[in-house]
């Protein structure tokens, strides 16, 4: 049993099409950007669909997990300041660098900032997962120490973490562009 | 969701008749585009346009000025579903005379209508069964209150019905090849109508039932003895494929020889191998039969092979003038037309052909999925 959470769940299950992607998108209203539904259906169109109105719409379908006859659909909301400018943190290296270090067994931690659930379908092997949401309560579990490479799915959200890690003393480098062209050595669902 | 607008039916047999008689229709086809541009309905004077439910969930504004004014529409889906769902909307948007296909694409795919052939000359009849949404013909004779059905499909009620309107009890059922497009009815009709199932067993090696052993030395009669049903060994689709010429009149050709085109060799096995059978039953073994027999394959690949009341027949004289796979000079040209560039596979053809040889046991679910898609059997279908 694997356990992603989400910001919301949304039961679909014994809904014939187009319910679930109807309910979804309007689950998806009352959403924040950046924050992830599963949707659970028994609907098998639903796997196709929901890719399709996703790709459609620009939300960000994360992937389903099959658990018998129940298909649970993880989709993150498009989050517009994913596309705002945001200050931009000086120290980054891109994916092939930080393949290197990881190759070379370098003493250093991978942080990953996604939600749980883009994590759980796919992270770099070892990676720590704090979503950004996270980071002011669970900066703790992180050293001072270390050398820390911070990930998420397109360098924005990192950025992010990284100006804010960087105020609070910790010793941490930018990884661009991130998962979303990621081929070094990663775990998958 | 407040919707006062109630959209009305279409049912597939509707749709059926309206392309065989050439009647206009507009196809708004709401499924998600990979599945559209795999299968769709298609016909002379059907236009259709596709765009995917989701994308019309906050309103339809964006499609009415793409969809005519001068015709019916017709919205389809998978099931049914999301087209009543847009059918529903489009009619609040003021459009008049929407109707969503019942059941959708899944019973598009399983309609059958029957057709008459013709008349035997001892007295009979010879009907074929068009399935408009996935390109396969069936076939039963009919004599003095019996019956046999070649290439029996899926939809086994449907010949069980069809029989028993005509006082007929169903005494054989014969598969003129393992098919590889479509799940098998024949087997399952012979069961429960107490009839004998024949298979060519040059095409039986793995299959795991009974069966009576479909060859050129079998004698199989309907009604009246003097009808004769004659196979004839014709390999080259499959290595067992057995033609059948019904009353010294009818041709019943399998997959291999169709109006538009000829069968391909790829399906169960090696292409190179039989390719050559292919060329051999086309250009020898046919060609010693009567010129005035009446082709009547097992599929069709276009609309465009449909005749007179929707029937798909072509004398075989004729064909051999106007069908360019028989019209191939040399064996090597033959050879490459047959093997390469052809179209993609039929949707899981390998699983298909396990369940024709009773290896898996899927449930009917299982096989109307596995069915969904056009039947792609002919080297010149794309």
């Amino acid at each position: 049993m694997t356990t992603f959470s989400a910001n919301q769940v949304l039961d679909c299950k014994g809904l014939a099409c187009p319910m679930p992607i109807v309910r979804t998108k309007k689950a998806m209203d009352g959403l924040k950007p950046g924050e992830v539904i599963e949707m659970q259906a028994t609907d098998k169109g639903s796997l196709a669909d929901i890719q399709g109105w996703a790709k459609n719409t620009g939300h960000y379908y994360l992937g389903t997990l099959h658990e018998g006859a129940v298909l649970r659909h993880f989709v993150r909301k498009a989050s517009a300041e994913e596309e705002k400018e945001d200050a931009t943190y000086g120290r980054s290296i891109n994916n092939e660098e930080l393949i290197a270090k990881l190759d070379a067994k370098d003493a250093i931690v991978v942080l990953d900032v996604r939600e749980p659930a883009e994590y759980g379908f796919g992270h770099i092997l070892g990676a720590v997962s704090i979503p950004l949401g996270e980071l002011d309560n669970k900066h703790g579990e992180l050293s001072k120490e270390s050398e820390i490479y911070v990930v998420c799915r397109t360098g924005k959200r990192s950025n992010y973490a990284c100006l804010h890690l960087n105020e609070k003393g910790f010793n941490v480098t930018n990884v661009v562009p991130g998962m979303s062209e990621w081929n070094g050595p990663k775990e998958e669902k | 969701m407040t919707t006062t607008t109630k959209a009305n039916a279409i049912t597939a047999r509707e749709v059926t008749r309206a392309i065989i008689e050439s009647k206009p229709l507009f196809i708004l086809d709401v499924r998600n585009t990979s599945d559209y541009d795999d299968w769709k309905i298609e016909g002379g004077i059907v236009g259709s346009l596709n765009v995917p439910y989701f994308d019309l969930i906050d309103g339809v504004e964006e499609v009415l000025p793409k969809l005519p004014k001068d015709r019916d529409i017709l919205v389809v889906c998978a099931k049914e579903g999301s087209s009543i769902f847009v059918a529903e909307q489009l009619g609040e948007a003021g459009i008049e005379g929407v109707r969503y296909l019942q059941g959708g694409m899944k019973a598009w795919s399983e309609y059958l209508e029957p057709v008459k052939v013709g008349d035997l000359k001892d007295g009979g009849e010879l009907y074929q069964f068009v399935r408009m949404g996935k390109g396969c013909l069936s076939y039963m004779v009919v004599s003095e209150g019996e019956a046999a059905v070649v290439d029996t499909l899926r939809m086994t009620d449907v010949f069980e019905k069809f029989a028993k309107s005509k006082g007929a009890v169903i005494k054989h059922t014969l598969d003129t090849h393992l098919h590889a497009d479509h799940i098998s009815g024949g087997r399952k009709l012979a069961e429960q109508s107490g009839g004998t199932y024949w298979l060519p067993p040059k095409d039986a090696d793995e299959v795991v039932f009974e069966y009576h052993p479909l060859d050129e030395q079998s004698r199989i009669t309907v009604g009246r003895t003097e009808l004769s049903i004659r196979p004839v060994y014709s390999p080259g689709h499959t290595i067992g494929s057995t033609s059948i010429v019904i009353d010294n009149q009818y041709l019943l050709s399998g997959d291999i020889l169709f109006v538009e085109s000829i069968g391909r060799p790829d399906l169960a096995g090696n292409a190179g191998s039989w390719a050559d059978d292919l060329r051999k039953t086309l250009y020898s073994t046919y060609k010693e039969l009567s010129g005035d027999l009446l082709v009547l394959p097992a599929h069709f690949g276009k609309t465009s092979e449909l005749g007179e009341g929707g029937r798909v027949a072509a004398r075989l004289g004729d064909l051999y003038e106007s069908n360019p796979g028989l019209n191939i000079a040399s064996d090597e040209e033959f050879r490459k037309t047959v093997t390469t560039n052809l179209p993609s596979q039929p949707n899981a053809y390998q699983e298909i052909r396990q369940t024709n040889m009773g290896r898996i046991v899927p449930n009917d679910d299982e096989q109307r999925d596995m069915e969904i898609g056009p039947n792609r059997c002919a080297v010149h279908d794309k």
